[in-house]
Order: C-alpha cells, then structure tokens, then sequence
C-alpha cells in the first residue's frame, strides 16, 4: 500500500515537472546564497583568526619601548627579575612582514604553526625556518633559509624564530616589543625597578583587526539570512503549490483508506529527499558564488582595513553542512504549515480550491498587531538601546515587522483604490486583487526585503565612500610621499628636498596609551596644509593656533568616543598634561590619535626621529622627483607614493566594495523575483474559477494576461514605494548605530535617488518577468478550460 | 595548532614513540658515560653541553612549626637538539625548570622553559650558579647554597647547608640503567639541611628539614624496551636509600640501588637486589598511579611501606609526571621522595 501511495504522490511530479524543477531550483538558490555568503564569511573569518593569532595582539598585554626597540639584555633582565614576558622581533623582509617569535616562552596561541617532524625543530633553532604560506613565501627573495608552506599563518606574515628573524631584519641584539604572558609569579618587582624607558599597553578585548572587520561580516551576514529568508518564501511557495495541487490526489488515496499519518510521513520522506538534493546542488551553487565574489571581498577587506584574507576558497565542513541543514531545516519550516493543515483538513474539503491561499488572510489582524509591536521595538532599541547587539535587534525588528505590515499595507491602499474605482472594470480589478493578495504576500514581503536591504546597503556603501574620499582629500594634502629607511637616510632626504619642493613636511608618530587605550601620537609641522584640511568635528575657539602655540592637542573621534573626552578635557602624554582642544574624523584608523605640534612632540619624544615626508609641490613635478630620487638615494618604489596613486587605490577599494555588494543585490532581486513568479504560477491554476465568469462576460483572455501584467507592475510599485523608506532606516540604522557600536565613528548619511529609482525600475522589471509567463499561460488557457469551470460547478 | 604543541615538539624529551619523554632515542653524535667515571669538581656541577640531557634535581621533605610536613622541588633540565651548535638564539641547548610544593592536601607546580645562549638559563661550575628566569640555586660552592623559585601561585626562598660529602651511585658514579649496558653520570647530595620560607596562597610557612640533590647527565638513559621509571631517595634515620627501577615493555623491571650510611659510606646494588610493588593506585589526572608501595631490599633486612603525602603530587608540566612526598614505615622508618614517569 506504501508503494501505491508513494506511486500515485511521485505521479505527481512526473506530470508537472516543471514544478519540480521550480522547487528544486528554489531551494537551491536560498541555499546558495546562504552558504555563499557563509563561505565568503567562514574564509575570512579563518584568515583573521589566523592573522589575530600569528600577530597575538590584543589577547596579550605587550611591553614596547619609547624608542622603538628593547636591548635583548633589557629582555633577560625582566626575564631573570621574574617577568614572564616574551620577545617578538618584526619588520619587512621584501615588504612582507616578518615576525620572530620564541616559540618556548610565548604565551599559547600565539604561533599556529604546527610541525610533524622532530627534525624541524631542531633546524627551526639551529639554522631557521621561514613558516607562511606559499603566496607569501612567493614574494620574498631566496635568504638561504629554509622555508615551509603552511596554510595556517596568516596570508602576508611570515613566521619564524626570534633569532633568525634578527639575523634576516639587521636586528642583532635587538627585539621590537614583549608579549606579557597572563600568568605572572607572586612575587615579581614592578617594571621601571628593572629596566627603565618600558611601558606596558594592557591586553584589548578582542583583537584591532578582528573588532574592525566585525561590521563589515555582520553586513555579510544580515546579507546572507535576508537571502536566507527570501529563499524561504520561495521555497514556501513552492510547497504550498505542490499540496494545493495533490489535494486531488490526497483525496482519493485517503478516500481509498489510506492512513492519514502514512500519507503525512511520505510526503515528509518525500521532501526531505528533495531538500536534500536540492540543498547539495544549493550548496555547490554557492561555492561557486563564494568563489566569484572571494577575490573581491578578499581585497575589500584587505584594502579598507589592512587585514589580509587569503583569496583562496576551502570546502570548510561548518559552512557546507550549515548549508544542508539550512535546506532541510527551511523545506521543514515552509512545510510544517501545509502538512498540519494537511492533517486537520476534513476528508472531503481537501478538493476545495483556495482553501490554502485563503489560509493565509486570516489572522491578519494579529499579524498587523505583530508588524506594529515589531517596529515600536525598532523604534525603542534605536532610541534607548546600546551596544551592537541592540543594533542588530533594532535591524531585525524593523526588518521583520515592515515584512509582516506589508500585507496589511496593501490591503489598505487597494481597499481605497477600489473605493475610489468609476467603472465595473476598475472595481474588479481592484476588488480581485486584493483576493489575490493573501497568495501573494510571502512572495511581495521577499521582494520588500530584497528592495530594501539594497536600498540600505547602497545607502551604506556609497555614504562610506563619498565620506571617505572626502577624507582622503583632507588627509592626503601633500602631493606626495617618501619614506626613508633609517635616521641617517632620512636626515639626507630632508637637506636634499627642502630647496626642491614647497615645503617639506615630516610625520613622525610615537604609540602611547591614552587613558589606557592604544593611540598613536603624531607631531606634524605647523603649516597651512594641516589648518587648511584638518577639519574639526568639534573644537575650541582658535583650535590650531593654540595647538600650534603648544597649549594642547587634537584627538581623533574614535579616542574621544572611547574614552569619553570631551572639548577642554586633559589628556596625559609622556608625563605631561595637554588640554584637548579639537576632535577630528578619522575614518578607518582602527586606534586613537592624538596631535600635537612639532616642537612639542620633540620634546616629549625625543629619541623618535622622522622617516616619513610629505612634500608639497607642483604634482606635475611628482614623477620627475621619484625618479631623481631613485637616481640619488636607491629609493624603491614602495618608499614613494603619489597622492594621486593612494587616492585611486583607496576608490578601486571601493569599487570592489560595490561589486561584492552589486553582487548580492542582483542575487537577492532574482530570488526576490522568482518568488513572485512561483507565487503567481500557483495562483495561476487557481484562479480560473475567478477569470472564467469575467471572461465568459466577454473580456478576452489577451485583455486578462494584460491585467495581470499591469497588477504585478502595481504591486511591485507599491511595495517599492514602501521598501524606500524601509531602506532608508536600514541605512541609518546601520551607518549611525551600528557602525558607531562597531567602529567608534558615525558616518553622514547621503540620499542618492537615482539609484533607488533605477532599484525600482529593476523591481518592476522582475515583477513583469516573473508575471509574464504566468499571464501568457492565461492569455492561451484552451476556452475549454474556462468552460470547464461552469460544469465542474457544484 | 597551537604553541603548546609547538613547544611539545620543541622540547625533544616530550614526543617519542621509544620510551619515556624520548629519553630512549638514539646518540648520534653525542658523547656517552664511560667507565671507570671520573669526575672533576667543581667543572662537574656544571653542564656538559655534548651530552644530550643533564638535570639538577633537588627535593626535599620540610616540616612546619606546627608539625605539617611539605614537599619541595627544584629541577633544572637541560636539553641539547645537537652536540654541537650555534651560538645565541642558535645555541641548541633548550632549558627547562620545574618547582613545585606539597602539602597534605594542595600541589603547587611551575614550569619554565628557555633557549639556551642568550643568558636566561644556564648553570656555572665555580661560583656555583644554576637558573633560568628569577629562579636559582646559587652558592659561593656546592655546599651552601640558597634557592629561589616563584609560580602564579607559590614562592620559596630556602637555605641549603651540606652535613656530608656528595655519593657517587653505581660504579663510582657510573650507573647502568639496562641489561643493554645504557648508562649515566650520577652523583648525589643528599645531607642538606635546609630551611626557609614557603610562600602559598594562606600566606608564608616557615619550615626546614632534610634536602636531597640528584646530579645525572648522560645522552641515552634508558633502553628502546624501557617505558618509565619509578624513583625512590628514602631517608631514614641512620641511613638513606636511593632505589629505582625501569620498567620494561616485558612487564619485568631493570632496579638499581645505593643504600648510603650517615658518613656518606655507599653500598651499590645491581639489577634484582632491590625491588618495589605497587600495592594500590590512585586516580591521578586522568591515569592510575600506584601511591602506595612495598618496597625490599633483603640485603639491608630492609621490607618498608612507602605511601604519599599526598596521592595528587602530580607534575602537570610538558612532560607530566608524578613526584612527592613520601612517609616510609616498616622495618625502616622515615620520609622520602618518590618519582614515577611513564604512565598513561
């Protein structure tokens, strides 16, 4: 009996295997999207951890030296006084870095490297090791040391002992900082009682990089359950039609006396199996999708935030078996409603047509009580709430409650459309529209959500660039750059380039923690160019004159932020006191900055010499001098960068940006899309009790298609019209919450109308698309089929 | 992966398919003990840089003021990749320190590891100096010494005075550990008086008692078919015991033993003279250890019971082990150390 049962389900499909086909490729396109965007994620997230790892900051408190470098002797010292501290040598070998470590004292975690062979070791101390991996390793000239490939140290680092990389970087004697171990003896001398001119910086929550590049994997990942959820009202759809389709065939099996709960568990067998396949094809689909955008969110990342992600893809097993469940489990949730409803339904009502779609108007006023509690939450967290997790909330309560108001929405404005109907035409059209709207909803709440995620997400990515040029104009005033590699090079460069340019214009920094966070000191010149384009955010009267007269410092907003400094606040640097008197944007940086004027930085730093320049002059003159310099110092490309060069880099940056998210945009839309379509196929077949009395009263079938062309287009256009302002407070959600909750800066928020409006025309396009075949279907319905309405009549 | 296995792996004791901790590898290129043993002080006390392993093993059993009995050790390893090396970050010596106290009912343990070369490890013969980070056990000769050790959760500073002369184990000095002839320098001195001050987490102890030190160097103590050792130096009241045996893959023991009378007077036992059964095990970190001993040596009409202080003295260090305290009762009574290795 099983046998004939599952038989007369399968005949099902064999009959319309187009359906099949649209379920399949349905569940298949949520689940790509899904795990491509999990696999996008989980590879970056496996480069940054490996990055945090390898670089071990944040995790550690570290202990660096005013002047740059710690004596070895300073090291046993600490060590023999009872510090548990460790030495780490870094700098470039051929622009990579090269970071040394003492794999015996070095607090767990720290190096992931793994060795097999016991040989290893004994050549890792002896005669050195290079570990990284083979791209990185491909970049650096033969040192006559031995390297060894290994995928897990992060991409642009290579790793080795403390001792070779002395030997490799010129530092004999010499370490660059000392990771403090947490556990520290009972008895242990304070650190200025040792060795003098050490500071300790204390141990971050979570590493820079690892905070930094959060926002950016939260967007992939609000991505990638939008994508998820749109795909669910595919999959809904589709299910939905295959049971409004079997009921037929339910019937007569259980009028045949076959048991309800077997039926119920064939077709749950039945759909599992489909997911299953449908989620394999999903998940190769979205490698193939992750494969495509990696190399560009790899650079994204790398460019914006100096985080390097291998641009290398990996069958990890979390996001391919994340990418199964995620079918099985949305098949489960789209199926749940039609088998309950299946089980309950009376014996004989099964045939009845529409009972499905009618299901779904009821109990439209809780939803509509949902849709508002939903948005005052929205509205609440954005207002009292703090932290990135409220953010989040905020986004996915206003997400989730503008789909469920949706329907109620239309509902509404059809009801006054037909209101305000003059012909009996109009009044139908209006009136079987909104019969149709139950059916529909799922579908149009996907296309909202798609509409709007790329309305916010464009808000977002294109407001960030726009600021950030901005900035970059502001910044990078000099024309261009020079980097020395030593004091002695950079004291030449200077008596050589100041009769040559306009003004030379050294920047030098000293780290230091203020108020216990990590920041970088700078000590610029006092020139126009700083007073020029150095805007403030917020600033005491006569900022830069007082700054250059030495009475205080600028802050950047992320310091000010973080440590909750205000205009008129004193900080403490190298033991002195400094009035803030302006805060500025600074866009990117992940740690806080302070300024203060020459004169005063060589005061307070005075073992910190200048190995950068700016140089103002005519840029037509640019190329001219790099070659000169070239000529006369053995400068190297890399010691020298245009202005204009960093400013195209930092716009391809963005470029990028544009396409992985442009990507994603058109992806979601056709999910969006094919939503619609599947949810008016189904309707299609259902309707013919409604169009055959219409048409028997003499609308032609071409003028029927017509309509429901023209009511996808409404449709689509109302629910545009509301994605709007839904993606407008996605956007500022997400540029003035959660970007200030993740990066410490609010970024302005610019309207760019032009492409809402072409998102529109794209919206209204996928809905023609997706009403086409479905109307053409009408517009050649046999009028057999249409008669056959009034016999079938009961 | 991460940096402990990195270490693991550092450290060539640690991960070896023959023996305990490696110590059953092959010599290439080192040196080996020779017969008849000769020895050289005060060069000796230092290190010998072309064997692979050497260790300066000090325990002792202390008493408080009150009456409670404690433990203490003070080990310093040193590990060579390579008979001859670079020198600095290049040196292929590898330093390791253990320092642990025990009490009836806590164990405290430490460990520090150091390259070799850059000066945060090392010993000196003359003064005599033996460190690595703020521990050390430093002395202007062998005989007076002062020992410092510090972990997250323990300190001590001790004083050590010598009450007798060092003895040498085996022929001489030269000690067999297998049927195979595998052998190693070993000397003692175990007549320290010492006293000082423990500093735990209840706050400072003030103790003294009896010190025991173990100098071994050699490059391949143990035989491929030996798997771990257990380790006895029993002091009783006019006499002391160092007894140990290596067990076998074959379920039998290689036992060796040194019974020292109060003037420093050595008698040295050969393979079967003594022996030790286990006669109940504890549950320790996962494993079953035998805590509770019967130890013979029917030469000596010696037939003892050896219990620990405390069951879970265990080393949880990068090499784990157990080493304790012991309390002997029997035919002979008094206190003790016991170290066993090797079990899984």
């Amino acid at each position: 009996m099983t046998k004939a049962g599952l038989q007369a389900l399968l005949s099902h499909w064999l009959r319309n295997p187009v359906q099949l086909f649209t379920l399949v490729v349905g569940l298949s396109l949520a689940t790509a999207l899904w795990s491509g965007v999990q696999a996008v994620n989980a590879e970056a997230r496996a480069s940054y951890d490996a990055a945090a790892e390898t670089l071990g900051e944040g995790q550690f408190a570290q202990i660096t030296a005013t002047t740059g470098t710690i004596p070895q002797a300073d090291y046993i010292k600490l060590r023999r006084a009872g510090w548990r501290v460790s030495p780490v040598v870094e700098g470039r070998l051929d622009g990579v870095r090269l970071i040394g470590i003492d794999a015996l004292t070095s607090p767990g975690g720290i190096a992931p490297v793994g060795l097999n062979e016991g040989d290893l070791t004994v050549d890792m101390i002896t005669s050195g090791i290079l570990f990284a991996t083979q791209d990185t390793l491909d970049q650096i000239e033969d040192y006559g040391v031995q390297t060894l490939p290994n995928p897990d140290v992060a991409p642009g680092v290579i790793l080795t002992d403390v001792g070779t990389a002395q030997r490799l970087l010129d530092m004999d004697g010499m370490l660059s900082r000392l990771i403090v171990a947490p556990a520290q003896p009972v008895i242990q001398p304070p650190l200025a009682d040792v060795v003098s001119g050490l500071s300790v910086r204390p141990p971050q929550g979570g590493s820079d990089v690892a905070r930094l590049t959060d926002s950016f994997h939260l967007n992939l990942t609000a991505f990638g359950l939008l994508s998820f959820a749109v795909g669910i009202f595919i999959v809904h759809g589709a299910i939905g039609l295959a049971f409004e389709q079997r009921r037929p065939v339910i019937r007569t099996l259980r009028a045949l006396g076959f048991p309800l709960g077997r039926l119920v568990g064939l077709i749950a067998v039945e759909l599992l199996v489909i997911s299953l396949i449908a989620g394999a094809i999903g998940v190769g689909l979205g490698y193939i999708v992750a494969a495509a955008l990696l190399p560009d969110v790899a650079a994204t990342i790398s460019g914006l935030y100096g985080a390097s992600v291998s641009g290398t893809l990996q069958l990890r097993p979390e996001w391919w078996l994340s990418g199964l469940l995620i079918a099985v489990g949305g098949t489960a949730m789209a199926a749940a409603a039609s088998l309950w409803q299946l089980a309950r339904m009376p014996l004989l009502a099964s045939a009845r047509p529409r009972a499905w779609a009618m299901q779904a108007g009821r109990g439209r006023l809780t939803q509509g009580a949902l849709a508002l509690g939903l948005l005052v939450t929205a509205m609440l967290l954005g207002w009292l709430g703090s932290g990135l997790a409220a953010g989040f909330g905020m986004l996915a309560a206003l997400l989730i409650g503008a789909a469920l108001a949706l329907p109620v929405v239309l509902d509404r404005v059809l009801a006054f459309g037909a209101s305000r109907a003059k012909s009996v035409m109009a009044e139908w059209f209006w009136a079987d529209t909104r019969q149709q709207l139950p059916g529909l909803s799922l579908a149009l709440m996907a296309l909202l959500l798609a509409m709007a995620a790329n309305v916010g997400v464009s808000t977002m990515v294109s407001s960030f660039r726009l600021t950030f040029t901005g900035f970059l104009d502001q910044r990078l005033a000099s024309e261009f750059y020079v980097y020395a590699d030593d004091a002695e090079q950079a004291a030449a460069l200077r008596t050589y380039l100041e009769p040559r340019v306009d003004k030379v214009l050294p920047i030098q920094s000293a780290d230091q923690g203020v108020r216990g966070l990590p920041s970088e000191i700078y000590g610029p010149t006092a020139h126009a160019t700083y007073r020029d384009n150095w805007l403030f955010l917020n600033a005491a009267p006569d900022a830069w004159a007082r700054i250059e007269a030495g009475e205080g410092a600028a802050i950047n907003e992320q310091l000010a932020r973080r440590a909750d400094i205000a205009i008129g606040d004193e900080i403490t640097l190298a033991g002195r006191q400094f009035a803030v008197l302006g805060i500025y944007g600074d866009y990117g940086n992940p740690i806080g900055q302070v300024i203060v004027t020459e004169t005063t930085f060589e005061t307070l730093f005075p073992n910190v010499s200048p190995l950068r320049f700016g140089l103002r002059m005519t840029p037509g003159d640019v190329p001219a001098l790099a070659v000169e310099l070239r000529d006369t110092f053995g400068l190297a490309e890399a010691n020298m960068v245009n202005q204009a060069g960093i400013k195209a880099f930092s716009l391809d940056v963005f470029d990028r940006t544009f396409t992985v998210t442009g990507a994603l945009n058109v992806l979601t839309l056709a999910v969006a899309g094919f939503a619609i379509l599947m949810s008016l196929l189904t309707l299609a077949t259902m309707r013919l009790p409604q169009l055959a009395p219409v048409w028997a009263q003499g609308l032609t079938r071409a003028r029927l298609g017509r309509i429901e062309i023209i009511r996808a287009v409404l449709l689509a256009l109302l629910t545009a019209a509301l994605a709007l302002p839904l993606g407008l407070a996605l956007a500022w959600t997400l540029l003035a919450v959660v970007n200030v909750e993740a990066f410490g800066w609010r970024l302005p928020m610019f309207l760019f109308p032009l492409d809402y409006a072409r998102l529109a025309v794209f919206a209204v396009v996928a809905a023609v698309l997706a009403a086409l075949w479905p109307a053409r279907k009408l517009a050649r319905t046999r009028p057999a089929d249409l008669l056959k309405v009034f016999s079938n009549e009961r | 992966m991460n940096a402990r296995i990195l270490l693991l792996l550092l450290w060539p004791f640690a991960v070896s398919a023959q023996g305990f901790a490696g110590l059953g590898t092959g010599t290439d290129g080192f040196s080996t003990p020779q017969q008849p043993a000769i020895f050289d002080f005060p060069a000796d006390h230092g290190p010998h840089d072309d064997y692979r392993i050497e260790w300066w093993y000090l325990t002792a059993n202390l008493t408080a003021e009150d009456g409670t009995p404690y433990g203490l050790q003070w080990t310093l390893f040193r590990s060579a990749l390579t008979p001859d090396g670079g020198e600095g970050w290049s040196s292929p010596q590898l330093w390791m320190g253990h320092a642990a106290v025990t009490t009836p009912d806590a164990h405290f343990v430490t460990e520090r590891l150091a390259r070799g070369g850059i000066g945060q490890a090392g010993v000196t013969a003359d003064p005599f100096e033996a460190w690595i980070d703020d521990w050390q056990l430093v002395g202007d000769d062998f005989d007076t010494l002062r020992m410092t050790a510090s972990g997250p959760d323990f300190a001590y500073d001790m004083g050590l005075r010598a009450q007798g002369p060092l003895v040498f184990h085996g022929d001489a000095g030269y000690s067999v550990k297998s049927a195979q002839g595998q052998a190693s320098y070993y000397y003692s001195q175990p007549f320290y008086d010492i006293e000082g001050t423990l500093t735990l987490p209840d706050g400072d102890v003030v103790v003294s008692g009896q010190a025991w030190l173990d100098r071994e160097w050699s490059s391949q103590p143990l035989s491929d078919n030996q798997t771990g050792w257990d380790w006895f130096s029993l002091s009783f009241e006019d006499a002391k015991l160092m007894g140990f045996q290596l067990r076998q893959t074959d379920g039998t023991a290689y036992t060796s033993a040194t019974w020292i009378d109060a003037d420093g007077t050595t008698t040295p036992y050969t393979d079967g003279a003594f022996s030790a059964q286990p006669l109940s095990v504890s549950s320790v970190a996962g494993r079953e250890i035998p805590t509770l001993w019967r130890v013979l040596l029917p030469d000596r009409d010696l037939d003892v019971i050896v219990q620990a202080i405390n069951d879970q003295a265990w080393m949880d260090t990068s090499i784990p082990y157990w080493e304790g305290p012991v309390t002997v009762t029997g035919t002979h009574a008094g206190v003790g150390y016991l170290e066993m290795t090797g079990y899984e």
